[in-house]
This record gives C-alpha cells, structure tokens and sequence, in this order.
C-alpha cells in the first residue's frame, strides 16, 4: 500500500477517535479530501522540480507512533538553549512530555495544541485563527487532517514576552521509519513581542519525516523573532510549511539555520495584509554529503508602504544540493514597496550544486523591488590575502565561510543563541579558528 | 635576503616577468617604480606566492632558499610580507581577532604556542600608538567599509605586528592624503632595522621623501630596465618614463 493510500485509510479511524465536536471536525474532513485529491508533489509541479520526495515516500512510516522512551533530561539538554530561562514546548515522537517542558498560562499561554482544541476556553482562538492561513496546498492539508498535537502560543496585546520559547521535537527511534506532523499556532496580539526558537531532532539513526506546519499571526505593531535550528541528523527528513499573516506595522523575521539532515523543504510563506508592515526572511545553509535544502520562499505584498528583506545565504560542499525559489508577489494595491530579496551561494566542491530561482510578479507601479543572485566559488585573491599574512588554507576557507554567511547572523538577537549557532557554524567548517566567534 | 635571477612568470600563457634579476640585503631599502602594466604588481605576487602566477624559469631565494614551490602561507611564515594595494573585506572578523589569528598561525606553524593574550594586548597597543590607529577601529570588522587610507593604515598595523624580514609595500601610498600618508611612512621607517628589509613598490616619488630608498629599480615590460639611487627617483617624478624608453631604443 502507498503511504498515501495509508494515510487516507488511517484517516478514517483517526477521525473516530476524535470527539465529533472537534471545532475543526469540518477542516479536517476538508482538508483529507484535498490530500486525497492532490497527494504528494512531484517534480511535475513547478514548485517540486528540484526536489523529490519519492525516495522518501518508499519508508513504511509508522504514522502514530507509539511514544515508549523515554527521555532524560542529561541526554537531550545539549539541544536546549540552557544557558538562559526560556519556556519549553517539548514533543516526544509527537507527544507532548510535561517533564522536560516549562508551560505557562500566567498572562500568555504557551501550552498544547491539544488542550487549545478541547478546551471550551481556546475555541474563539482556535475558531479565528487556526488554518485561516494555511494553503489548500496537499502537504499542508495532510498535516491539517492529522492535526492533534504542536506548540499553542497566544500573547495578548501589548506584553513584551521577556523569555524566548522554545518548541523542540524530539524523535526517539523506537520505530524503523515515523512520519510526524506537528502542527503549531501562534498569535502574537497588538503590539506583543515574542521569539521564537524551533528545532526538530531526532536521536537515532531512523528514518523520521516530519510534515510541520506553524502559522503565526502578528497582530498590528507586534514584533515576532522566529529562529529555525535545522541540524538533524543524516536520516531525519523535514518538509516546514510556515505560514506568516502580518497586520499594519507588524514586524516579522524568520531566520532559518540548515546545517543538517536528509532532505530539508522550507515553505515560508508571509501575508502583508496592512500597511507599514516590515517582513524579514534569513537563512544559512551549509551542508555536506548528500545532503539537500531547498528554501521555498513566498513574500505577498497586499497592502502598500511596506518592506521585505530576504537574504540567503548557502555554502554547499561534496554532493549536497540547494535549490532557492523566491518569490515576491505584489499585487497593485502595494504601492510604495520596498522589497529585496538576495540569494548568495559558494559551491564548495565540483559535485556540489544550486539551483536558484527569483519570482517577481509585480502588479503596482509605484514599487521598488530588487533582486540579486550569486553562485561562486571561495574568492581566490581573498584567499591569498589571508594566506599571505600566515593562515593556512584550510582556515583561510574557514575564515571566508564565516565572513560569507556573517551578516545574516548579525540578525540573531539573543546572544546565546548566536553564539550556538556560530559554534555550530565553525563545527560544520570543521575548524576551529584562532579565537572565539 | 632576497635573491632573484633571470625570473620569468606569468599568468597561463602570457609571459609577464621576463627576466628580473634583484638582490635585497637586510637594512636596505628598495623602491620599485615603473608605469602602469609594468608587473609591478606581478612581481610582487609572484614573491608572496600567488596561486595564478606560474614562474616560468629563474630564481626565487629567500635567506638562501628556494621559495618558489612554496605556499603563500609557508612565505609569510618564513617572514615574508605582503602590504596589498587592494585589502580584502572580511566582515564579522575583527581587525583584533584577524591579527591574533595571523600571528598564532605563524607561531603553530614554528611550533610555538599562542602568544599570552597579555603580551599580544600590550603589543597591539604599542603599535597601533605608533601608526596613531583608534582603539575603536580595532574592533571593526577588517577592512570592511574602511576609507582607502584605513585600509593601508591597517595593511602597516598588520606588518607592524607580524615584524616580518622582508616587507614588500604595493602601492601603499595610493589613497592616502599627505597626513596619511607621513603616518604609515613614520610608522615603516620606526619598524626598520638592520635585520630587516622593504620593497617599495609605487607609481610615484612622493611616498619615497618619506621612505627613503637605498635603491631605486625601473620596472618595465617585465624587466628591470634601470637602477640607481634615490636621485633617480626624482628624475623620474620630473622627466616621466618616455626617457628610458628612449635611452632604451
């Protein structure tokens, strides 16, 4: 049987189990017949031409695992970003484990999907924002019909969240193949400030596809920082689908770190729906072997006078692939724009490659929209500028590396995350420089 | 210190040296003049080790040794400098953290340990009063966004600090207003010794009132047409090259 017909057919008993009072019994219901329908992409539709999923789709996933590990504290909390007090959603194959989780309700909720579902008190929440910007697309439908368990995230208007929050999903391995889909809902009112970290992690060596979906809603002037730590293992694939709806004056940045695993898809998609709004979209890819990240990028520009800024930035080595695909949609009521959107990658290796593609389609006249794309190799004069004052070739690489993907770390606003993600940066160089980065 | 014979080399197939022949004892100092495409700035490369440029034939000896075959990075191990007259940016490391790195690497290289962070602040410091360089401008990431003059300012403060045998300076005086330009001369003439040597290597006599050179070498089409002394200099900076050029016909 395919993993599609199984999935449908899991659908059935899933759905029975469910309470039929389920305020979103009707979206599921909707959104399996969308799957049903489409199915999983292939490299026919123009959106999936550098990316397959078909070596995926062969695993037998387990597609409700059982959750029969468990987990100590001293194993994992390398993963957590100690160094600091942060609240902690924490998923063990995709169920929630209280003991490692730090929740609150105490003048913001961060807490389960789960609950925010059954709960009378969550239903006006849930009822005006759950999938209202979620896409009829099939992978995000299969991921809304199975849609159970994630991180609920709700700041009311006007509190500034002082501690980051950190959403991690573990996989333990206790099955040969899981495919989990943790779904996440974020609503960040008026003038609310929140960050944001997520990271998916699997810790064996099993095949684990995770189907993710997060939307998040950024009420009028509330500032939203979301860090993506993408440094799974060999054998972890991950299809994201984020779903960003910005109000007036709302200020959203999503920076995204892929260092690891099998195959990674980021669809990140932003919704300017008022004026004045400024998006952000970050990323570094460095990866190796057969690695492969393809960022799929959607900016929407609907209202006028706002800003996007994209800035991506791959360093690919051996045999691992990239692909870049973004698109900047403006439609003739977005005037006075101003939206960039910039795509540098270093091919390290012979074998390495990028396919990178800007979109603009541009329906004001009033814009100002500006693209640039570069794949190259390390600069020779600039590694002979550093060989010349004593540095080796190889950390003369190192260095550049470094230098090349810098400017997008300077994006990242907690410092102890930053220092995490340049020491992930130097490991994956595989140097370590003369001083600290 | 320095020996060079017969020296040919190039860019692939195009012959660029064709036969330079230069001698370079400690204490003394050489200037490099000649026009534009010369191969000024190819001989210069081709010192430091530039992967591009392929020595054809002749010899390239640094304190008796054969360095031709060697990597940028051994040179300048072995006490070889190269001030570039385009210093690259890189952004996110620090003039501090860049010269730090650049040192320790020497020392690992000579199998020495890091130098003690108190000794390498207390001679940061040093030389960065002796080219009047901003404590601030330490922490700046190298040479990104600096001024023309910033970045030569910084190439001498990095020559200062690695106290290299033989400094080899390519247009270091391009960009740099009369003030700027008496600083880093001060600051290279305070760094000379007996043990030590400089190449200038410049369009102009200007920065040669402040450095002055024991020689001066004439480079054209890839050859070192006429030497003298720091007369002859002037005798460019008045005449212009068409002379030699005729002197040569």
């Amino acid at each position: 049987m395919s993993l599609k017909d199984k999935l449908v057919s899991s659908y059935i008993a899933f759905e029975d189990h469910l309470e039929d009072d389920s305020p979103i019994h009707d979206l599921r219901n909707d959104a399996i017949k969308v799957f049903e329908e489409k199915g999983f992409p292939s490299k026919k539709e123009e959106a999936w031409k550098y990316t397959s999923l078909n070596a995926l789709l062969k695993n037998d996933y387990s597609v409700f695992p059982s959750n029969k590990s468990s987990l100590e504290l001293k194993d994992v909390r390398k993963y957590f970003l100690h160094e600091i007090d942060t609240y902690k959603l924490v998923f063990v194959d995709g169920v929630y484990n209280s003991f490692l989780s730090e929740t609150t309700h105490d003048s913001l909720d961060v807490c389960l999907l789960s609950s925010a579902l059954n709960k009378t008190k969550y239903k006006a929440v849930i009822d005006a924002y759950f999938n209202k910007t979620a896409v009829k697309e099939s992978l995000t439908s299969l991921n809304t019909a199975f849609a159970k368990e994630g991180a609920y995230i709700h700041i009311p208007k006007n509190k500034e969240v002082e501690k980051p929050i950190e959403i991690i999903n573990f996989s333990t391995g206790s099955e040969a193949a899981v495919l989990l889909q943790p779904r996440n809902l974020v609503v960040v009112g008026e003038n609310a400030h929140v960050q944001i970290i997520e990271r998916h992690q699997s810790l064996n060596g099993n095949q684990v596809l995770t189907n993710s979906v997060t939307e998040i809603f950024a009420e009028k002037r509330a500032y939203v920082d979301f860090y993506k730590i993408q440094n799974d293992a060999h054998t972890a694939s991950l299809i994201d689908s984020t779903y960003v709806s910005q109000e007036q004056e709302s200020h959203c940045r999503v920076h995204t770190f892929s260092f690891g695993g099998k195959l990674t898809r980021n669809n990140l998609n932003f919704y300017q729906k008022g004026e004045r709004c400024d998006s952000t979209l970050n990323g570094i890819t460095i990866i190796e072997g057969k690695q492969h990240v393809d960022h799929n990028t959607l900016v929407h520009h609907i209202a006028p006078n706002c800003e996007s800024h994209q800035d991506y930035k791959g360093i690919f080595d051996e045999n691992a692939t990239g692909v870049f695909n973004g698109k900047v949609y403006v439609e003739k009521d977005a005037q006075k724009l101003d939206a960039f959107q910039q795509n540098n990658n270093i091919l390290v290796s012979d074998k390495a490659s990028i396919n990178s593609k800007p979109q603009l389609e541009i329906f004001a006249d009033d814009v100002r929209c500006s693209h640039g794309c570069t794949i190259g190799q390390l600069d020779e004069d600039a590694m002979f500028y550093l060989q010349s004052r004593g540095i080796g070739k190889k950390e003369a690489r190192a260095l550049l590396m470094y230098a090349f993907a810098n400017n997008v770390l300077e994006g990242v606003k907690i410092p102890e995350l930053k220092a995490r993600i340049n020491k992930l940066i130097a490991n994956k160089i595989g140097v370590s420089l003369g001083f600290a980065l | 210190m320095l020996h060079i014979k017969d020296l040919h080399a190039g860019v692939e197939e195009k012959e660029i040296l064709k036969g330079i022949d230069l001698d370079v004892k400690p204490g003394e100092v050489h200037a490099i003049m000649g026009p534009n495409g010369s191969g000024k700035s190819t001989l210069a490369s081709v010192i430091a080790g530039k992967e591009e440029f392929e020595i054809i034939k002749g010899d390239l000896e640094f304190e008796g040794e054969d360095i031709s075959e060697l990597d940028p990075e051994e040179r300048a191990h072995k006490g070889l400098f190269l001030s570039f007259q385009y210093p690259v940016e890189i952004p996110g490391v620090s003039v501090t953290n860049f010269v730090k790195t650049a040192i320790n690497e020497t020392r690992k290289a000579k199998g020495q340990k890091d130098m003690p962070a108190g000794e390498m602040l207390k001679k940061i410091k040093e030389k960065a009063d002796l080219l009047e360089i901003d404590r601030k401008f330490l922490s700046r990431s190298l040479n990104e966004g600096f001024s023309g003059g910033e970045k030569k300012r910084n190439e001498i403060f990095q020559l200062a600090m690695l106290e290299p045998k033989l400094a080899i300076l390519d247009e270091t005086d391009s960009g740099l207003d009369i003030d700027a330009l008496k600083v880093v001369a001060n600051g290279v003439n305070k760094l000379k010794s007996k043990d030590n040597a400089v190449i200038v290597i410049t369009h102009y006599q200007r920065l040669l009132d402040y450095i002055v050179p024991d020689y001066v070498h004439v480079l054209m089409g890839g050859k070192i047409v006429k030497s003298g002394n720091k007369e002859l200099a002037k005798e460019l900076e008045a005449k212009g090259y068409d002379w030699i050029k005729e002197e040569l016909v």
